[in-house]
């Protein structure tokens, strides 16, 4: 299914995962919702209690499982309901979104912002422009499965296997 | 070596308080130590320390925790391990007693391996700090040190015990060669598509044996590790690069602000795979933004542990 919002170039919807703290984000993601806010279509909503509940292994575990960008949002520092859950977190993502790179994850797949909920607009913003800047980078690339011999691997060894004596690893040994 | 007997002296003299001391022996040949647990008296003369004393004693740490009273016998890098866990109140202070020295590096089997071949095959081996002399049947080859030390020798900044209770011989003053680390500043030059290509292929290899966590001193959750836990089941069984991957990102995480760069998990890897780079990339990212070293100050708070109103040091995201 094509996304069939204006906002975006038609094509294919990618995935995107957000985790939207209850009581700011949510509130924001609904307010924008209910002026009729036009909005891309890409993104999977999870709702969690605070941004303070979200361990960064969420994010890392998304990307890994094949979403093509992360977006998290809370409460603006100081505004927490849970009065500091957020300060905990934005030391966490800040952690994860400098790290990201080590491991060939482009860190501008995860975001991390703040929305509160009475910013319907702002939400709006929020999410086209995370939205577009994941389109343009398009889908994200995949782990390889298998578990760890793959054809090119299992030819390798069929081809070791078939020289017998002949093979590097005896030769070494003699 | 006079400094080993004095050390010994001060075990000797400790022992009665202690229930165990942990230190190195000999290990099955000139190369290699195995961890030694010191309960009696004789026991002591086993001791032996040198540059082959590679591993981590405060690994052992976990098992000993309640009220036993351990001693220990650390290198610079092994004492940052048991200050981070006295930072998060897993230790109690009153229950250590470690003997320090000053060290002066130590060597890497996997570069001695790579140079030399099987490692069976050397009949001696001599160190005399710049340069370590290596006999191979006829052949007498000598190698400069910083080629086959340990990769967290040559940016060590510690190399001597901190906040030991005795400290024997005299301090190292050795520098470290370079201030970051050769390999991971080489893959940084690398392309985001050609670290995930490195990643897939390296985390092809793993067997998912755990041998880097159990080896880990700061894995003080072994025992219910969310890698094997089954509610909430994070990774499933099969070995295959998305878990194995996500396994490392597990360990990373967990240890973010509290990894002390001992490197035991790229030493314990039956593998070989390089999981320092992960490693090391993430406490640099800690000193980068929060000037933090960790493990070496028993009053500091792990900076995940706490936070500022104001971050200084982070762009605020409105």
């Amino acid at each position: 299914m094509s996304g069939s919002s204006g906002l975006l170039a038609e094509g294919q919807d990618l995935r995107i995962v957000g985790f939207l703290c209850n009581w700011c984000s949510y509130g924001g993601a609904d307010t924008a919702g209910v002026a009729r806010f036009e909005q891309p279509t890409d993104l999977r909503v999870i709702r969690v209690p605070c941004s303070g509940r979200i361990d960064p292994l969420f994010i890392a575990r998304a990307l890994m499982s094949g979403a093509d960008g992360v977006l998290v949002s809370g409460c603006h520092p100081r505004d927490c309901h849970y009065a500091e859950g957020n300060f905990y977190a934005r030391r966490r993502f800040e952690m994860l979104k400098q790290f990201l790179s080590v491991t060939g994850i482009d860190p501008e797949r995860f975001h991390y912002t703040w929305v509160s909920a009475s910013e319907g607009q702002r939400w709006q913003d929020v999410v086209t422009s995370f939205t577009e800047r994941i389109h343009k980078l398009g889908p994200a690339p995949k782990m390889s499965g298998g578990t760890g011999y793959d054809e090119e691997c299992l030819k390798e060894i069929a081809a070791a296997v078939s020289c017998g004596e002949q093979c590097p690893c005896h030769k070494e040994k003699a | 070596m006079q400094a080993l007997a004095e050390l010994k002296e001060q075990i000797r003299q400790a022992l009665p308080d202690l229930d165990v001391v942990i230190g190195w022996q000999q290990g099955f040949d000139a190369l290699h130590t195995r961890p030694l647990f010191i309960r009696s008296e004789e026991d002591i003369d086993k001791l032996v320390v040198n540059e082959f004393c590679v591993v981590n004693p405060a690994s052992y740490l976990r098992e000993l925790r309640g009220g036993k009273k351990v001693g220990l016998v650390l290198k610079g890098c092994d004492s940052r391990s048991v200050i981070e866990l006295l930072q998060e109140d897993l230790l109690k202070e009153e229950d250590l007693t470690i003997f320090g020295f000053g060290c002066n590096g130590i060597l890497n089997h996997t570069k001695l391996q790579a140079r030399f071949g099987e490692l069976g095959f050397i009949q001696s081996i001599e160190n005399d700090g710049a340069n370590v002399t290596v006999v191979v049947g006829d052949n007498k080859e000598t190698v400069p040190f910083t080629e086959l030390c340990a990769d967290k020798c040559l940016t060590c900044v510690y190399p001597n015990t901190l906040q030991c209770s005795h400290f024997v011989g005299e301090e190292s003053t050795k520098k470290p060669e370079s201030e970051k680390n050769k390999a991971l500043e080489e893959f940084e030059k690398l392309s985001l598509e050609e670290r995930f290509a490195f990643w897939q292929d390296q985390m092809r290899r793993c067997i998912r044996c755990y041998a880097c966590r159990n080896a880990c001193p700061m894995c003080v959750c072994k025992d219910h590790c969310i890698a094997n836990s089954r509610e909430p089941k994070w990774l499933s069984e099969e070995v295959d690069v998305q878990n194995n991957f996500m396994f490392q990102l597990i360990h990373v995480m967990h240890l973010t602000g509290r990894c002390v760069e001992c490197g035991e998990c790229e030493r314990a890897c039956p593998m070989d795979i390089p999981i320092m780079l992960l490693r090391r990339k993430m406490a640099g990212v800690i000193r980068d933004v929060f000037a933090y070293n960790a493990g070496t100050n028993a009053e500091d708070t792990p900076p995940l542990m706490c936070f500022k109103v104001e971050e200084p040091t982070i762009e605020e995201r409105h």
